[in-house]
């Protein structure tokens, strides 16, 4: 798999940076993580890791260019050295056949390989790149044309598809699935999830084609990578939010006055995450190969819903923050997701996500876990229930919780202590605390 | 979190070099804290990747002649001048969540340098467009880093302290050409000791990056003594 390398964001007021030098060469091998390059801003000299482990195959850029932010500098060769287990590009059928000769009837598509890319490359190119890369202007025209801009044969640097590129493609006039490929074109190698294109509905006044936005994309191939990889089991709790619920209408507006921040529920779920993972610290792992990586630190994701997708920013040291730091960060990370101003950085490194299936009235939700983690914690809504107490009957805030786990590392019996701790935590919890 | 801090007095700019680049390794594998260090060097000048030949007023033979060692460096900005009398901080810092923001660590080194000149009764600024911490139009201190793989920092900052600013000759400081230097005493008329400030200073230093100052014991700062002489 090819993975581009781009001129990293420094720094949210740092538009480009200023190649100094490359530690390795074109030929060179790098490992994931191994120094790549350094650049230098202003008065900062920053040396750059590699997105992942591979072959240097191109440097775009030389020392003493000046390169704006997420541009592609650079780009690897994963297969190289990545496991022997991903197939081969040449292994591969070849790229999308031109369609003409092939009528929208059954066309014998060959079943791409369901690909299982080794981990660690998988990670990288989720972190760092979403394969080749699109400017937003050729981006937009693709879309305005829907025309898959992978599709469009490049003449830039590296095969990229320049403006004029994608408008010569549009000026042809060909629909999308009947543009014939060009042999000479270099070889693309997909990636792994989405199947080969097809075309089961024929474009018409009845149908519209649209082409993925690049997070949309994204999460199509986290979500179903996530499935191949994680033995997915699932377990739902019902807790009494009343306490929760008490506490926090009793504190919102002292919140408010003291910290300048609205008091939700989500710090509330968050402590008693913390106090769970580390209480049982397997649901804080990752999986690499056949060993458990314990993370010691809780760095516990939040899942944003977005009008365009969804995001999932990262409260690092969660558990070293008391409820109202908790509530800043949750507010802040928030809210600059939705202005689309976080910092790469801060949607990476997570250990262990909150979701909250429950925005919308459903009852519970069986979320996907978030790879490179071994479990995901669903909040459902909560409404208030009859529920015998006592012999009697009363109306409390009920709420299910659920929780999808990797049963390759996870057992149902340690989930299932684990969401009885989050429960517990809840449903008694230190008022000290606010 | 803390922010181990260490005072190690007079140590050689390649000595300190070679110690900042080993305390890097032992951040990134986690068998380190944060760390910062806090020293004087014998008079040097040192090149950042950034430096420009015509910033350098005299060649290596006369800086040498004067007693001044000459060495390039693994950190942003231009050609900086240390000696004696001048603090200078080397944070060895892994950065997190927000604060991994190049723009902000260098403003959040600015915020501890003008913090730590208050201290002492001195009123230094930022000027914009110009890192480091101002008094008028004079430079008191200079802030030159280097992130590492993982966010993590090294390189940092040198703040005037003493009087003798002449080593400052030998170099246009930082490439600005019409602006001169000043120093703590320069400024007060009284000398406070380096260890004094460099006290003030990691605790502004901490309290910028969101951390706890901690001292390690004098031991280290005996002992780098020892290696320096």
């Amino acid at each position: 798999m090819r993975v581009d390398v781009v001129m990293p964001q420094m720094g949210e007021s740092i538009a480009e940076g200023t190649i100094t030098r490359w530690m390795k060469q074109v030929g060179e091998t790098v490992g994931r993580d191994e120094p790549l390059f350094e650049i230098s801003t202003d008065k900062v000299d920053a040396e750059i890791p590699s997105p992942a482990a591979g072959k240097l195959v191109e440097i775009k850029n030389a020392a003493g260019e000046t390169v704006p932010v997420n541009q592609v500098v650079a780009v690897l060769e994963t297969d190289a050295s990545a496991a022997a287990s991903a197939p081969k590009p040449e292994s591969k059928p070849p790229e999308t056949k031109p369609a003409e000769a092939q009528p929208a009837a059954a066309p014998p598509a060959p079943k791409p390989a369901p690909a299982a890319p080794a981990p660690a490359a998988a990670v990288a190119s989720e972190a760092s790149s979403e394969g080749s890369f699109v400017s937003p202007v050729v981006r937009k025209i693709a879309a305005e044309h829907g025309i898959d801009p992978s599709s469009v044969p490049g003449t830039g640097a590296g095969g990229r598809v320049s403006k004029k590129d994608i408008l010569d493609f549009v000026a042809q006039g060909k629909p999308p699935a009947a543009a014939a490929t060009p042999s000479t074109a270099p070889a693309r190698v997909a990636p792994a999830a989405p199947a080969a294109p097809q075309v089961t509905f024929a474009s018409g006044a009845r149908t519209e084609r649209q082409a993925m936005t690049p997070m949309r994309k994204k999460i199509a191939e986290h979500m179903v990578e996530s499935r191949r990889t994680s033995a997915h089991v699932h377990s739902v709790f019902e807790v009494d939010m009343s306490r929760v619920v008490a506490l926090r209408t009793k504190y919102k507006s002292l919140y408010e006055e003291r910290h300048g921040t609205k008091l939700t529920l989500t710090p509330f779920f968050v402590k008693a995450a913390c106090d769970a993972l580390r209480a049982f610290p397997i649901l804080n792992s990752s999986v690499e190969g056949n060993e458990i990586v314990y993370r010691k630190d809780l760095n516990v994701g939040v899942a944003v819903a977005l009008d365009w997708g969804l995001i999932v920013p990262v409260v690092r040291n969660a558990d070293q923050l008391s409820i109202a730091g908790l509530t800043m960060k949750i507010n802040d990370l928030a809210e600059r997701a939705r202005t689309k101003k976080l910092l790469p950085d801060e949607v990476q490194g997570g250990t262990f996500t909150i979701t909250n299936p429950g925005i919308f009235g459903g009852l519970f939700g069986l979320p996907i876990i978030n790879q490179p983690q071994v479990a995901i914690l669903g909040i459902g809504g909560i409404e208030k229930r009859p529920v015998v107490i006592d012999d009697a009957i009363a109306i409390r805030d009920r709420m299910y919780m659920s929780m999808s786990y990797d049963h390759r590392v996870v057992d149902g019996a340690v989930a299932d202590q684990f969401l009885a701790f989050v429960k517990k935590v809840l449903q008694e919890f230190d008022e000290s605390l606010l | 979190m803390t922010l181990s801090c260490r005072f190690l007095g007079r140590v050689p700019y390649a000595q300190a070099a070679a110690l900042q680049e080993r305390l890097v390794g032992l951040r990134r594998s986690g068998a380190s804290t944060d760390t910062l260090l806090l020293l004087e060097h014998p008079p040097v000048v040192t090149l950042g990747r950034g430096a420009r030949a015509g910033h350098l007023l005299l060649d290596e033979a006369a800086l040498s002649a004067r007693g001044i060692e000459l060495h390039e460096a693994g950190r942003g900005g231009d050609v900086t001048f240390h000696g004696l009398g001048q603090l200078v901080g080397y944070p060895v810092v892994a950065l997190q969540g927000a604060r991994r923001d190049a723009h902000r660590y260098l403003r959040d080194l600015e915020d501890a340098l003008i913090g730590t000149a208050a201290a002492f009764g001195v009123e230094a600024a930022r000027e914009p467009g110009l890192t480091g911490a101002w008094v008028g139009r004079d430079k008191l201190a200079a802030i030159g880093v280097r992130i590492g793989t993982g966010w993590i920092t090294s390189h940092g900052f040198a703040l005037n302290v003493g009087d003798d600013l002449s080593g400052f000759d030998t170099i246009v400081p930082c490439g600005i050409r019409d602006r001169g230097v000043t120093s703590l005493t320069r400024e007060t008329g009284a000398t406070p000791s380096l260890e004094e400030v460099a006290r003030v200073a990691a605790d502004h230093v901490a309290t910028a990056l969101g951390l706890a100052a901690v001292w390690e014991a004098a031991v280290s700062s005996a002992s780098a003594r020892r290696e320096s002489a």
